[in-house]
C-alpha cells in the first residue's frame, strides 16, 4: 500500500493503493468516477481514455502513482474544462448505440481538438484509430467532431 | 381507428393493463451527480404498469426490454407516449425490472421486442389516455365522446374547459380499465416517426453511472472467474498460496456453477461450470491474484482445431446431396441439361461477441432470496434458471436489468449471473463478478464457423435453371431452406449439416443470416454475371418470377415488398450511372422479419480499396424512432463490414488464438465507410426490428464491390485475407 497523490478535475486527492495499481482503477475504483471505462486494459481499445496535460492518455496500463501532479481530466470534468462543446455535439448527433465506448471517443476527440483545433479528416481518423467502438458509431463520432470545431472546439 | 378490445380474456394481464389505482407515494425523478434525490414528484395515478401520471405535470415511462444498445429504451416509450397523446418533452423513461405478471417479452433477442410489443403497448398509451378522459367527462358531467386531448391537456370545446393529465389524475383513481380501448390511426401520429434522442444520451456523453461495471453497491466484494484455457478442460487442483498473499485478497476457492443433472438451456449455455474463483476488495488486486494462480487442468474432451474443423466441414458440404431439407423439381436433371455450371464454396470463421463491456453481474443470495442486477437480454432466464439449481421459488429473485454496454446474442447467455449467485451463496455476502476482456473473448458463446457450398445451372439463354445450397456449422448449419431463393428457382435444393463439437456456440447478431446472406448474396452477383445480366435487374428478375409464379409450397418472405425496396434503391442511388472510379455492389437480404436492401461503392486510392460509401433501403414497417433506426442501421452496416473483413477466431487444441484486441482485429474509425445513407419504405405496415436486420447482408454488398474494384471474388471470411494475397491464418 502506498499513498499516491492524484489530481484529478482540479482537485488534488491523496488515495491508498498498491504501487502498480493503473490510473483507471484509482479513478474508477478510489475516486469513483467510473466514467472513464474498462475494455481491454492492455491500451488496444481507448475505452479508459483520459486527458493528462491536455494529451489524450489510455489510463489503463500505467500506474496511478507515476502521473505525479500532471493534471487529469476525466469524463466527468471535461464540460468544467472547455469540453461542453464537444460533449454538446456527441448529443446533437445522438451519437451512441450501447454508449460504453463513448467518454474514451469523447476524450481522444478532446485531445485532439486541443493540439489541433482544425484537424483534416486523416488527421481525425489518425487520432481515433485507436478507440473502438464495437457498436460502429463511428461515422457519428466524425460528423460530432465536425459539428463540435463549428461550434467553438475545446478550449 | 383501430379499435381493440380489453375485455378478451388474457389480454389485461398479458398487457400489464390490469391493476390500476391510486398510487400513494413519492417518486424519485432525478438524481444530482452526488446520487441523492434532486427533485420529488407525486405519483398520482398509475393507470396500467406503463405509465405514472406525476402531479407536475410530467409522466414517467416504464421501459420494460432491456436496453444494449438498440434503442428501445426510447422507442417503446415513444409509443406509449404517442397514444396517451403527450408531448415527449413531458416524459421521463425508467426501466422497469423483471415483472412477468406486468409486463410480456422481457427480452432483447430477434429483433422482436418491437414487433411483438407493438399493439399492447399502444393499448397501455390508449387506455391510459381514455382512463383520464373518462375521470374528466365525470367530473364537468360531459359525454366522454366531445372530449379531445392533445399534449397531455384534456379540452371540451363547447364548455370551453380543460385539464391537464396531471389534474385529473387525482380524480380517476376509481375509474375502471376500459373494455375497449380506440387506437389512433397512423397517420395521426405526432411522436412515432420522429428523432427524439437516446434517452440515456445525456448520462452516456456526461459520464454518469449506468452500466454494471459502474454500480457500487454496498457491500459487495469483487469477483473474479478463471475458466479452463482451452475448451474441453476442468480445473483439477489449486495451489492458491501466491494469490492469497496478494494484498485485500479475501478467498479463492472452485464452484459448480451450473449443476449436471440440472437441464438449464440457454443461461447454461457454457462449456465450463466448473471454475475457479477469487474474490477480495478490489478489481485491481483479484486480476493480479488471478495471474498468480496456479492451476492444473484435466482434459475432459480433446481440444479441438480450426484446421479439423474446416476439414470435417468441406466432407459434409461436398458429399452427395441426400435427404434435403428442401426440394423443388429436380435439381440434378437441370444440371445436366445446364449449360453453365457454377460451383462456389464460401466460408467464415467463430466469432466472439465482444461486446464493449465484458460480462459482469452483480448478485446478493440471502437465504432462499436472490438480488440480481446488471446487464442481460434475458432477465427471465437467469430467473428461471437460478430457482432451479436453488430449488426457490420465482417470486424470490429480482432482477434489475441496467443499460448493457452492448448484446449482439452474448447476454442471452446469462451463465455468469448464475456464477455471481453462486459465488455470494458460497461467501455469504453481496457479489459483483466482473470479466477481464481475456475472460470474456475466451469464455464465449462464438457465432459457429460456416462453411456453405452453392451450386447453379444456367441454360443457354442465361436464365438460372437450378441451385442448390448445402451448409454446415458447429452446432447448426447456416441454410435456411425456405429463404430466397427458394421460390425464384424451378429447381432448388436445400441442405443443412451440423457439426458436433465441444466448443460453446450460439446466436450472435442475427444467427445464420450474419453468414448465410453474405454467401448467397456474392454468389447470386457471380451468377447474374454468368447469365449476363445486371445484378439488380437479375434479382428484381428472381423476385416477379416468385411473385408471379412461385415455386413451393412455403416460402418465408413477400417478394412484392422486396421488388418494391430494390426499385426505391436503384433510384436513390442512381443505379446505372456509377461515378467513374467507383465500384459498386449490392445486396438484399430478409430476416427477422425486415427487408434490407445495400449498396457499398469502393474507390482505389493509391493501388488500396477505400469504402465510399453505403446506402441501405430499409423495409421494416411504420419507423417508431427515425434517427434510432439510422443509427441501428449505421451499426449493422460497420458490424457487418468489420467482421466479415478482419474477424477471426481461431482454435488450437482448443485453445483459443485471440485473447484480447491486441490480437483480435475490430473495425476501426479509418476503416469506416465515409458516409451512409439510409432510407425507409413508407408502407404503413405493422412495424418490426431492426437491431439485427441491416448486418447480414452487407458482407455480399461489400464482396461484390471488392471485385468490381480489383476483379477478386471473395469466398472466405476474414476477407482481409484473401484481398491481401495471405493464407487464410488457421492460427
Ligand atoms: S481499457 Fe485501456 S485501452 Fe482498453
Ligand atoms: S456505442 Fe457501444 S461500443 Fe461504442
Amino acid at each position: 500500500m502506498a499513498t499516491i497523490s492524484l489530481t484529478v478535475n482540479k482537485k488534488t486527492y491523496k488515495i491508498e493503493a498498491e504501487d502498480d495499481t493503473p490510473l483507471l482503477w484509482a479513478l474508477r475504483e478510489n475516486l469513483g468516477l467510473t466514467g472513464t471505462k474498462y475494455g481491454c486494459g492492455v491500451a488496444q481499445c481507448g475505452s479508459c481514455t483520459v486527458l493528462v496535460n491536455g494529451v489524450a492518455t489510455r489510463s489503463c496500463v500505467m500506474p496511478a502513482k507515476s502521473f505525479g501532479d500532471a493534471e487529469i481530466i476525466t469524463i466527468e470534468g471535461l464540460a468544467e474544462n472547455g469540453g461542453e462543446a464537444l460533449q454538446d455535439a456527441w448529443i446533437e448527433h445522438d451519437t451512441p448505440q450501447c454508449g460504453y465506448c463513448q467518454a474514451g471517443q469523447i476524450m481522444s476527440a478532446a485531445g485532439l481538438l486541443k493540439a489541433n483545433p482544425n484537424p483534416t479528416d486523416k488527421e481525425i481518423d489518425q487520432a481515433m484509430n485507436g478507440n473502438i467502438c464495437r457498436c460502429g458509431s463511428y461515422v457519428r463520432i466524425k460528423a460530432a467532431i465536425k459539428t463540435a470545431i463549428k461550434n467553438g472546439g475545446v478550449s | 381507428m383501430k379499435k381493440v378490445n380489453l375485455s378478451r380474456r388474457g389480454f389485461l394481464k398479458a398487457t400489464g393493463l390490469a391493476g390500476s389505482g391510486l398510487v400513494l407515494g413519492f417518486h424519485w425523478t432525478g438524481c444530482t451527480p452526488d446520487g441523492t434525490p434532486a427533485e420529488i414528484a407525486k405519483v398520482v395515478l398509475e393507470p396500467n404498469a406503463y405509465i405514472k401520471i406525476l402531479s407536475d405535470g410530467m409522466v414517467t415511462l416504464m421501459s420494460p426490454v432491456p436496453e444494449i444498445g438498440q434503442g428501445i429504451k426510447t422507442a417503446i416509450p415513444m409509443i406509449v407516449a404517442e397514444e396517451l397523446d403527450v408531448s415527449w418533452d413531458q416524459v421521463k423513461v425508467e426501466q422497469a425490472p423483471l415483472a412477468p405478471d406486468l409486463y410480456i417479452r422481457q427480452a432483447a433477442g430477434g429483433s422482436q421486442a418491437i414487433r411483438q410489443l407493438w399493439t399492447s403497448v399502444r393499448t397501455a398509451g390508449a387506455a391510459g389516455r381514455r382512463m383520464l378522459m373518462e375521470a374528466a367527462a365525470r367530473e364537468w358531467q360531459v359525454p366522454m365522446e366531445e372530449l379531445t386531448t392533445n399534449e397531455g391537456v384534456i379540452h371540451h370545446e363547447k364548455s370551453n374547459q380543460s385539464v391537464t393529465y396531471g389534474d385529473i389524475a387525482t380524480k380517476a383513481a376509481d375509474i375502471e380499465v376500459p373494455e375497449e380501448v380506440e387506437l389512433k390511426d397512423p397517420k395521426d401520429f405526432k411522436i412515432i416517426g420522429t428523432s427524439p434522442k437516446n434517452v440515456d444520451v445525456y448520462d452516456i456523453v456526461k459520464g454518469n453511472p449506468l452500466f454494471g461495471m459502474d454500480m457500487k453497491k454496498e457491500g459487495a466484494v469483487i469477483a473474479m472467474i478463471t475458466h479452463p484455457p482451452a475448451f474441453g478442460m476442468r480445473p483439477k487442483s489449486v495451489d492458491d498460496s501466491a494469490a492469497r498473499a496478494i494484498p485485500g485478497i479475501k478467498d479463492v476457492f472452485t464452484i459448480t456453477a451450473f449443476p449436471a443433472d440440472i437441464d438449464t438451456p440457454w443461461t447454461g449455455n457454457n462449456a465450463f461450470p466448473e471454475l475457479v474463483v477469487v474474490t477480495g476488495e478490489n478489481t485491481w488486486n483479484v486480476m493480479k491474484a488471478k495471474k498468480a494462480l496456479k492451476i492444473e487442468w484435466e482434459t475432459v474432451t480433446p481440444g479441438e482445431n480450426t484446421a479439423d474443423h474446416i476439414s470435417k466441414m468441406e466432407e459434409q458440404i461436398n458429399a452427395p446431396l441426400t435427404e434435403p431439407d428442401r426440394i423443388d423439381g429436380d435439381p440434378d436433371a437441370a444440371f445436366k441439361k445446364a449449360d453453365k455450371i457454377i460451383e462456389r464454396t464460401y466460408s467464415a470463421p467463430f466469432l466472439p461477441h465482444n461486446t464493449m463491456e465484458p460480462m459482469n453481474f452483480y448478485a446478493n443470495v440471502t437465504g432462499d432470496k436472490v438480488e440480481f442486477e446488471g446487464p442481460t437480454q434475458t432477465p427471465q432466464r437467469l430467473r428461471d434458471t437460478t430457482a432451479k439449481i436453488f430449488g426457490i421459488p420465482e417470486e424470490n429473485i429480482k432482477v434489475n436489468m441496467l443499460r448493457a454496454g452492448g448484446g449482439f446474442g452474448r447476454r442471452l447467455y446469462g451463465h455468469y449471473g448464475v456464477e455471481a449467485a453462486q459465488i455470494s451463496k458460497k461467501i455469504g455476502a453481496p457479489v459483483k463478478l466482473i470479466y477481464t476482456r481475456e475472460d470474456d473473448m475466451t469464455q464465449g458463446t462464438y457465432r459457429p464457423d460456416y462453411r456453405v457450398k452453392y451450386k447453379a445451372g444456367i441454360d443457354a439463354e442465361g436464365n438460372l435453371i437450378a441451385l442448390t445450397v448445402i451448409g454446415t456449422g458447429t452446432s447448426g448449419g447456416p441454410v435456411v431452406p425456405n429463404r430466397f431463393p427458394a421460390g425464384a428457382v424451378d429447381n432448388y435444393a436445400a441442405k443443412n449439416y451440423s457439426l458436433d463439437s465441444n466448443i460453446t456456440t450460439g446466436a450472435w447478431r442475427a444467427p445464420r443470416s450474419n453468414f448465410i446472406a453474405g454467401a448467397e448474396q456474392s454468389f447470386l452477383d457471380e451468377v447474374a454475371e454468368a447469365c449476363g445480366k445486371d445484378p439488380m435487374d437479375f434479382r428484381l428478375e428472381l423476385f416477379e418470377r416468385s411473385k408471379t409464379d412461385p415455386v413451393g409450397e412455403k416460402n418465408d418472405y413477400d417478394p412484392d415488398r422486396f421488388i418494391t425496396l430494390l426499385k426505391m434503391t436503384k433510384e436513390k442511388c442512381d443505379w446505372d450511372n456509377v461515378p467513374s472510379g467507383v465500384s459498386r455492389g449490392l445486396s438484399a437480404y430478409y430476416c427477422h422479419n425486415s427487408y434490407i436492401a445495400q449498396i457499398v461503392d469502393v474507390e482505389m486510392r493509391d493501388g488500396k480499396p477505400m469504402l465510399q460509401k453505403a446506402w441501405c433501403g430499409v423495409d421494416c414497417g411504420i419507423v417508431i424512432n427515425k434517427d434510432g433506426a439510422i443509427n441501428q442501421v449505421e451499426g449493422g452496416i460497420l458490424d457487418g463490414i468489420g467482421h466479415a473483413m478482419y474477424g477471426n477466431i481461431t482454435f488450437n487444441n482448443g485453445v483459443i488464438d485471440q485473447q484480447n484486441f491486441d490480437k483480435y482485429r475490430l473495425i476501426r474509425f479509418e476503416e469506416a465507410p465515409e458516409a451512409i445513407e439510409t432510407f425507409f419504405v413508407d408502407n404503413g405496415i405493422d412495424p418490426t426490428g431492426l437491431g439485427e436486420p441491416a448486418m447480414p447482408p452487407i458482407p455480399g454488398a461489400l464482396a461484390n464491390a471488392l471485385y468490381r474494384a480489383t476483379g477478386k471474388r471473395l469466398y472466405h471470411q476474414p476477407y482481409i485475407f484473401e484481398l491481401e494475397d495471405k493464407d487464410i491464418d488457421l492460427g
